[in-house]
Parts: C-alpha cells; sequence; structure tokens
C-alpha cells in the first residue's frame, strides 16, 4: 500500500483559492448600485435564458458570477431556504443576513471539504423599507462575507469598477440615473460600448409593492441610456 | 406540523423539482392531521361560508361573504374568503376555515415557488390542476366531516380570455363558462346569478351583480353574512383581467352594499 504525499494545508488551501480565483476571473461582472427607491443590479449577459441575476424573495434578490450550474445551485437553495422560512413563520421573518450566513457556511464548507472549490462569487441584495435599512452582502469563494455600502461590484473585474464607481458614486440617484452610472462604469473599464441586448438588469425596488424584484428589458436600459 | 428549519443550505438532497410541497415533505414539515373519527365527533371547527364568481366580458369577478360559523353562532365576522393566489389569479375557500386558509397559504407559496425556480408562471391549466390536488390531499378529512372547497379564477395570458374552475370535494375540477358560487348560501347565490346573468356583461355591472348575489343569499342564509352598514363590514370583491389581480377598494363594495340595502327598503 502507498501512503498519500503529504501536503500542508497552506499550500493545500492556496492552491485552491487560486483555482477558483483563476475561474472567477474568466467570468463577466456584476454590479449592484443603491439608487433613491431601491437596488439596481446590471450584468453583462448576451444570454436571454440563463440569468445571473434572480429573485429570492419579496425583497430579496441573488446575483451570482462564475460557473452557472454552480451558482444556480445556491441560486435554487436559497428560494428553498426562505419560502420555507416564510412559509413557517412569517413573511418578514426572512431576512438577508440569515441567508447571507447559510451561503457563507455552505461555500465554506465546500471550500475546505471538496475535491473543487466553487468557482463563483455571489451577490445577496435586501431593500428595506427606508434607504437605510438596504444591504449588500457578498459572499466570496471560500466563505468571506462582505457587507458592501451603497455599490458593489463581483466578478473578474470588480477591483477596476469599484475603484471607478468610487469616483462617481453620488447617493439619491433615481433609477434612469443609476442604469447611466452603472453602465458607464462597465464601458469605462471594458474599453468599449456594450449594446443594448447585451445587459441583464434588474431591480428591488420599494415602489413596486410586497414582491419588489421586477427585470428590465433592453428598450428601458436604452432609454434610460440614450 | 414541527417548525424546526434547516439551518443550512442542503444541495445534495434530491431535488423535489420546482414543488414547494415535494419540499416540505422532504424536510417532515408538511401539514398532516391525525384525527380518528371519534375526534371528529366531538371536534367543531369554524366554517367558511358563501363564495361565487363570475365571468364577464374582460376577466372574472370573485366575491365572498366576511362571516364564519360555528354550528347555529357566528364564529367571526370578518373573515377574508377571497385571497390572491399570483398576480394573475385569486382563490376563494368555503368550508372548514383552518384548513381552508392554510391549503391558500400553501397554494400562494407552490405557486411563487414556482415562479422563482422557474423564472416563468405556471400556466392557468397547470395551476388549476394543482389547487385540484390539493383538495384531492384532503380526502381523508373529508371522512371525518372536514371539507374544503375552493373555487378558482385567473387571466389565461396565452389564450387572453378569464376562466373560472369550481371543484368538489373528492377534487374534481370543471371549469365553468359562465357563474359558480359555494358555501352554505351557494344555491341562493346561484339563483341570483341565474336570473341576472349575460355573458356580455361589463366589469362594473359583474361587480354590482357579485355583491348582490352575496347579499341576496344573506336573506335567505342565516350563515351568509350581508352588507353589515352599522359595523361596516362588507363583501370582499376582487378582480382578475389583463392586468392581473387586483382588489375592489372596500369604498366601494360598501357604496355598492349601501345602494342596495336601500333599494330593498
Amino acid at each position: 500500500m502507498t501512503l498519500p504525499y503529504y501536503v500542508p494545508p497552506e499550500q493545500l488551501m492556496k492552491d485552491r483559492a487560486e483555482f477558483a480565483q483563476k475561474g472567477i476571473a474568466k467570468g463577466r461582472s456584476i454590479i449592484a448600485v443603491e439608487y433613491a427607491d431601491g437596488v439596481l443590479m446590471l450584468a453583462e449577459n448576451s444570454s436571454r435564458a440563463l440569468n445571473k441575476i434572480g429573485e429570492i424573495y419579496d425583497r430579496m434578490a441573488f446575483a451570482g458570477v462564475g460557473k452557472y450550474n454552480e451558482f444556480e445551485a445556491l441560486r435554487v437553495a436559497g428560494i428553498r431556504h426562505a419560502d420555507l422560512k416564510g412559509y413557517s413563520y412569517g413573511r418578514s421573518d426572512v431576512a438577508a443576513k440569515s441567508l447571507a450566513n447559510a451561503y457563507s457556511q455552505t461555500l465554506a464548507a465546500v471550500f475546505t471539504e471538496s475535491v473543487k472549490p466553487y468557482e463563483i462569487e455571489i451577490l445577496i441584495v435586501e431593500v428595506g423599507d427606508e434607504a437605510p435599512g438596504t444591504s449588500l452582502f457578498r459572499v466570496r469563494y471560500d466563505g468571506t462575507l462582505v457587507d458592501e455600502e451603497g455599490f458593489c461590484a463581483i466578478g473578474g473585474q470588480e477591483d477596476e469598477l469599484t475603484a471607478t464607481m468610487k469616483e462617481r458614486y453620488e447617493a439619491g440617484m433615481d433609477l434612469r440615473a443609476a442604469i447611466r452610472f452603472a453602465g458607464e462604469a462597465f464601458e469605462a473599464v471594458e474599453e468599449r460600448q456594450i449594446g443594448s441586448d447585451e445587459w441583464e438588469a434588474a431591480v428591488l425596488d420599494r415602489t413596486n409593492g410586497r414582491r419588489m424584484f421586477r427585470r428590465l428589458d433592453a428598450d428601458e436600459i436604452t432609454a434610460a441610456r440614450s | 406540523m414541527s417548525l424546526d428549519l434547516p439551518s443550512g443550505l442542503p444541495l445534495n438532497q434530491p431535488a423535489p423539482d420546482a414543488s414547494f410541497f415535494g419540499l416540505l415533505r422532504s424536510h417532515d414539515l408538511q401539514p398532516t392531521w391525525e384525527l380518528g373519527p371519534a375526534d371528529a365527533q366531538t371536534l367543531r371547527a369554524p366554517e367558511a361560508t358563501t363564495i361565487l364568481a363570475l365571468r364577464y366580458a374582460d376577466g372574472v369577478v370573485m366575491v365572498g361573504d366576511r362571516r364564519a360559523t360555528e354550528g347555529h353562532t357566528i364564529a367571526h365576522r370578518r373573515m377574508q374568503k377571497v385571497y390572491p393566489a399570483d398576480g394573475f389569479s385569486a382563490v376563494a375557500i368555503a368550508g372548514t376555515a383552518g384548513l381552508a386558509m392554510e391549503m391558500v397559504k400553501l397554494f400562494q407559496t407552490e405557486l411563487e415557488h414556482y415562479e422563482k425556480l422557474e423564472g416563468a408562471r405556471l400556466s392557468l391549466e397547470g395551476k388549476a390542476n394543482h389547487l385540484a390536488r390539493m383538495v384531492r390531499q384532503q380526502l381523508p378529512m373529508v371522512f371525518q366531516g372536514l371539507v374544503v372547497v375552493p373555487l378558482f379564477c385567473g387571466y389565461d395570458e396565452a389564450e387572453s380570455v378569464g376562466r373560472l374552475y369550481t371543484y368538489d370535494v373528492v377534487g374534481g375540477r370543471y371549469e365553468e363558462d359562465d357563474y359558480s358560487a359555494s358555501g352554505s348560501g351557494g344555491r341562493e347565490a346561484k339563483a341570483y346569478l341565474r336570473s341576472v346573468y349575460r355573458e356580455s356583461l361589463s366589469e362594473e355591472e359583474a361587480l354590482i351583480q357579485g355583491v348582490a348575489a352575496i347579499a341576496a343569499a344573506a336573506e335567505q342564509d342565516t350563515a351568509t353574512g350581508g352588507p353589515d352598514l352599522r359595523r361596516e363590514i362588507y363583501s370582499t370583491a376582487v378582480m382578475v383581467n389583463r392586468d392581473g389581480y387586483s382588489e375592489v377598494p372596500e369604498e366601494r363594495v360598501a357604496e355598492l352594499s349601501r345602494d342596495l340595502v336601500g333599494e330593498s327598503e
């Protein structure tokens, strides 16, 4: 019987992190921006069928970058978690903090225990009744949970996008301004024009009633950016 | 029913497709009742009474009274019997109130769950069939005398038409092309609607006749709550049409109810 090679844990973790980062860097980014009535999520996505942004619950949404099958599994698990909780207790008891924690636990477990870490990064957005109640939770491939404020970007070019947005962001924009702001950040970083049918966009908007999630179509984005 | 929740996000459980009930069952959280025939003899649960729905030119109007009874006494005066099922359909309940309300809640969650997972709403036919299955699952309770009979209506976005479905106690599903009513005052309400119904009713006329039919049923049936001007309790009325589900403001129903009472004096 041959003994397996000894690999020091530092090396093991480093290798896995590198592997995951490489996978994520290949994917296109997603931006979330807070505006006066809620939060806008904007992604560059030429596919109409495979979404990166999705509804989780009344005031909660999900966005994922990286390997589609991996973040799709997490999106589905999140909807199940939220619907079970809302059905068992009350609709107002479903909160992003507990879901973000659960995602963080799951991703951390996958990172350390499974053969291959997930090559994804996800964002959980929650809109409160008023602007201060809004949360943007970012969960990385290793389960690291970060709470962002105002705007954030995940995916391959998150650093460049964040730097660009930091320069230009101002609180209290309306939706049209937020679409322009996020679109310009993408184009500044990509250094090219992005066509109106290459966007995937959705909002969580306080004026939408109980279910705040709404997808934006190409016309709406074009109108806002023209 | 236990309230234990999974704390993490189980990724590897067998996926119960897009069904919320399947999910509940896989966590052993589905509503269950264990009741022997002897218990049922002594069990007295509030009953939800009269509901009705009628199709008009562009959609469906659904109206329900507000009374729940327990034997010969009034259990609740302000019960809600007509609910939104999702953005394009509505459900009304008659029968054992507690079970019926739970069924509505499960049905609403089920439709929303499917819509979020699949990224598209169930077809109207699909929703109606699912509700039939939920009624059928109540069958063991029916033998204990705990009956739930819903009415379901919605706007068929594919065919651009409002549709109305009725159910029997064993989960039989029937599509109606005019009107229907259920619950203790259902017979009287139907008799009233029979005399006034036309296919070409406008939305306004359909609403007026729906509210009037409940009032007519309350004249004969003690379990049906008519307009209560003193306590300001009026029927619940909702509409489903091209623009989706909408509730008729209580003010409007109150106004119609006052007109009715004024007429009969």
